[in-house]
C-alpha cells in the first residue's frame, strides 16, 4: 500500500497528487475558480457597463440589461463638464501623494530604528506602534474634529494629509521593521567597523537594501489614503476641496434621484489609477499585505 | 548596567561593539520623533480627549460641562432601544461574515496554491474587490440591489432562483443586513485569501510528502498539516479583520445608513449619525466609545480561541 502511494507521488509543488484526472480537477478546481471569479468581477463588470448606457436604455429591463446596445459617453462628458469631478481627482492625488511621503518619511525612520537599533523600550514602543494600528478611525473621528478645528484646517487638504499618517504610519513602520529585520546586520556592521556612522550605514546600506519594502508600503500607503472617505467626508464640506470618494457619494446623488450612469462613470474613474497601480505591482502588494501576517 | 559589566570583561573587539550600540540610543530616539509627534496630536491626543468628551454635553467649538456618564445613560436608555440593536448588529455583521470570510477565504487560497494556467491573472482578479475604493465599489452594490432595477433580481428570476420581482434588498430590515454582509463578504474574502496563499506557501513541502507516503488522504493533509501551520497566520489575519469589520464605516454608510428604520444601524453608523448631522458630538462620541471595551472582547476572544493547544 504505502509502496503504491510512493510511486504515485510525483514532483512536488505542481499541485498534481494522487487521481489526478482532468475531469477530477475540473470540479476540484476550474469550476469553483470561474464562479469565484465570475462572482468577485460582476460588480465591476456592471460599474462598466451602466456608465456606457444612456438614460433610457439603463432602465429596460425588457430586454437582458447585461449588455450595452447604443454605447454613449453622455455621462462621461456630464461628468467633466458639468461636475467638479476632475478638481475631486486632483484633489484625492495630491493628498494621497503628500500623506504617501510623509508616512513613508516617518515609518522609514521608526522603522529602522525599532527593528535596528538597541535602546530601553524598543519593544514596547514597537507594541505601541503596533496597537495605534488597531484603533479604527471609527473611534477617533470626532474628537478629532475638534483638533482639526482648533487647527482652522476645516475644508483644507491639509486637514486629511495630516490624519491619514495616523493610519498609515503605524501599518507602513510594522511592515517596514520587518523588512529591515531581513536585511543581514553584517553588512551594516562592516561599515561600521570601516569607520561609517549608523546615520550613514542606515542610508547608504540598510534603506537602499529595503527600497522593496519601501516601495509595497508606498503602494499601501497611496491605496489606503485614496480610498480614504470618513475623515474626508467630515472634514471636507466644500465641493471644491472633496475627494472622489466623498464627490462622488455626496454629489453626484441629488436628494432621492440617482444618476445611476454618471455615478458608475466616476466610480469607474475614480477606480482605474489604484486599479493601474496594482495591476502593475500586484507582487508588491502581496508582498506587503502578507508581510505583517506571515511574520507577525 | 548590565552593560557596563560586559564592557570591562569583553575582549577589544567586543568592547567596540557595544560602543557602538551605546551610542544607539540616541539615535534611536530621535528617529522615532516624527512619528510620535504624528500619532501623539493626532491620535493618542483625540482618543484620550475622545473619552473626556463622551463625559460631557459639549457640542462643536464649544466645550461644554462634565455631566459624568449622562450620555451613556442616555444612549442606553434614550433611544428606544436602537442602541440595543447596534449593539446586536454590530456583533451580528462581524460575527457572521468572519465567519464567511474565514471559509472562502480559506477555499479560494487553497484554489490558488494549485497549479493551473493564468494563475498570475487568476490571483490579481480575485484580490481586486480588497484594492478598489470601497465606497466606489459599494455604490455598484447599491445600485445592483436597486428597489426596482435590480440587476441581482433579474438574473434571480431568469435563473428561476426567485419568483418575480425578487426580493427587496435594501428596504426590508432582514434582506439589508443580508446584503451588507454580503457585500462585506465580497470585499474582505480577497485579504484573506492572500495572507492564507502567503502562509501556505511558506509550509515544507517535505511535510505532504511524508504524509503522503505514510498514505494520508488529501483532507488528513489539509486538516493535519495544513491548518496548524497557518494558526500564525489566522492570528493576526482575524485580529485585523474583526477589528476593522468591528469598527466598518464606510460601506455599512453608503450601502444603508441604518435605513430602513435603524435595522441595520451599527454603531459607527449611530456614531456619526449622533455626532456629525445631529450635532451631538459628545453623544456620538460616547456612542464610539462603547466599541472599545466591545472591541476588547473580541480581541480576547480571537486570542483565546486560536491560543495555543497544550
Amino acid at each position: 500500500m504505502a509502496a503504491v502511494a510512493r510511486l504515485k507521488v510525483r514532483k512536488p509543488g505542481t499541485g498534481r497528487i494522487i487521481g489526478d484526472k482532468f475531469v477530477g480537477r475540473a470540479i476540484r478546481i476550474y469550476i469553483p475558480l470561474i464562479i469565484l471569479l465570475v462572482v468577485t468581477l460582476f460588480p465591476f463588470y456592471w460599474m462598466a457597463v451602466t456608465s456606457f448606457k444612456s438614460a433610457s436604455e439603463l432602465f429596460d429591463f425588457s430586454v437582458s440589461p447585461l449588455w450595452v446596445r447604443q454605447p454613449t459617453l453622455e455621462w462621461y462628458t456630464h461628468l467633466f463638464t458639468q461636475t467638479n469631478f476632475p478638481r475631486w481627482a486632483l484633489n484625492t492625488a495630491v493628498v494621497a501623494t503628500v500623506s504617501t511621503l510623509i508616512s513613508l518619511f516617518c515609518s522609514v525612520l521608526a522603522g529602522y530604528s525599532l527593528a535596528r537599533l538597541r535602546y530601553r523600550g524598543a519593544d514596547s514602543i514597537g507594541w505601541g506602534i503596533f496597537v495605534t494600528y488597531l484603533v479604527p478611525p471609527t473611534l477617533l473621528f470626532l474628537p478629532l474634529t475638534f483638533v482639526i478645528r482648533e487647527l482652522h484646517l476645516f475644508n483644507n487638504l491639509w486637514a486629511l494629509i495630516l490624519t491619514y499618517p495616523t493610519f498609515l504610519i503605524p501599518f507602513c513602520t510594522w511592515m517596514l521593521m520587518g523588512f529591515f529585520k531581513g536585511i543581514p546586520r553584517e553588512l551594516e556592521e562592516a561599515a561600521l567597523v570601516d569607520g561609517a556612522t549608523r546615520i550613514q550605514a542606515m542610508v547608504r546600506i540598510a534603506i537602499p537594501l529595503a527600497l522593496p519594502g519601501i516601495l509595497a508600503a508606498a503602494l499601501f500607503a497611496f491605496t489606503l489614503s485614496w480610498n480614504e472617505f470618513l475623515y474626508a467626508l467630515i472634514f471636507m464640506n466644500d465641493s471644491l476641496v472633496k475627494t472622489i470618494p466623498v464627490g462622488v457619494t455626496q454629489e453626484l446623488i441629488h436628494g432621492d434621484e440617482f444618476f445611476w450612469g454618471e455615478l458608475m462613470a466616476a466610480a469607474l474613474l475614480g477606480s482605474v489609477p489604484v486599479a493601474v497601480l496594482y495591476s502593475f505591482f500586484v507582487d508588491y502588494f502581496v508582498a506587503g499585505m502578507t508581510a505583517g501576517a506571515v511574520k507577525g | 548596567m548590565g552593560t557596563a559589566v560586559r564592557t570591562n570583561a569583553a575582549p577589544a573587539w567586543h568592547r567596540r561593539r557595544v560602543r557602538i550600540y551605546d551610542r544607539e540610543a540616541p539615535l534611536g530616539y530621535l528617529l522615532l520623533v516624527p512619528t510620535l509627534l504624528v500619532l501623539g496630536i493626532f491620535l493618542l491626543y483625540p482618543f484620550l480627549f475622545g473619552i473626556w468628551l463622551s463625559l460631557t454635553d459639549s457640542e462643536l467649538g464649544n466645550l461644554g460641562n462634565f455631566i459624568g456618564l449622562g450620555n451613556y445613560r442616555f444612549e442606553w436608555s434614550n433611544t428606544d432601544g436602537v442602541f440595543y440593536t447596534a449593539v446586536v448588529n454590530t456583533f451580528l455583521y462581524t460575527g457572521i461574515t468572519t465567519v464567511f470570510k474565514l471559509s472562502l477565504g480559506l477555499i479560494m487560497a487553497l484554489l490558488l496554491n494549485q497549479a493551473f494556467p493564468f494563475r498570475r491573472f487568476v490571483r490579481a482578479a480575485l484580490l481586486l474587490p480588497y484594492i478598489i475604493p470601497t465606497v466606489l465599489s459599494y455604490e455598484a452594490w447599491r445600485w445592483m440591489f436597486d428597489p426596482t432595477f435590480s440587476v441581482v433580481n433579474w438574473l434571480l428570476v431568469n435563473t428561476h432562483l426567485a419568483a418575480y420581482p425578487g426580493p427587496n434588498w435594501l428596504g426590508v430590515p432582514f434582506n439589508a443586513m443580508a446584503a451588507l454582509m454580503i457585500v462585506n463578504v465580497w470585499r474582505g474574502t480577497p485579504f484573506y485569501a492572500i495572507a492564507f496563499l502567503a502562509g501556505m506557501q511558506v509550509i515544507p513541502l517535505d511535510l505532504y510528502e511524508a504524509a503522503r507516503v505514510d498514505g494520508a488522504t488529501r483532507w488528513q493533509q489539509f486538516t493535519n498539516i495544513t491548518l496548524p501551520m497557518l494558526r500564525p497566520v489566522l492570528l493576526v489575519v482575524l485580529l485585523l479583520s474583526t477589528i476593522l469589520t468591528f469598527a466598518d464605516f464606510q460601506g455599512p454608510f453608503v450601502l444603508t445608513n441604518g435605513a430602513p428604520y435603524n435595522s441595520t444601524q451599527l454603531l459607527s453608523i449611530w456614531a456619526y449619525q449622533w455626532g456629525i448631522p445631529g450635532g451631538a458630538i459628545s453623544l456620538g462620541a460616547a456612542i464610539s466609545l462603547v466599541l472599545f471595551p466591545l472591541l476588547t472582547i473580541v480581541v480576547a476572544g480571537v486570542l483565546f480561541l486560536l491560543r495555543r493547544p497544550e
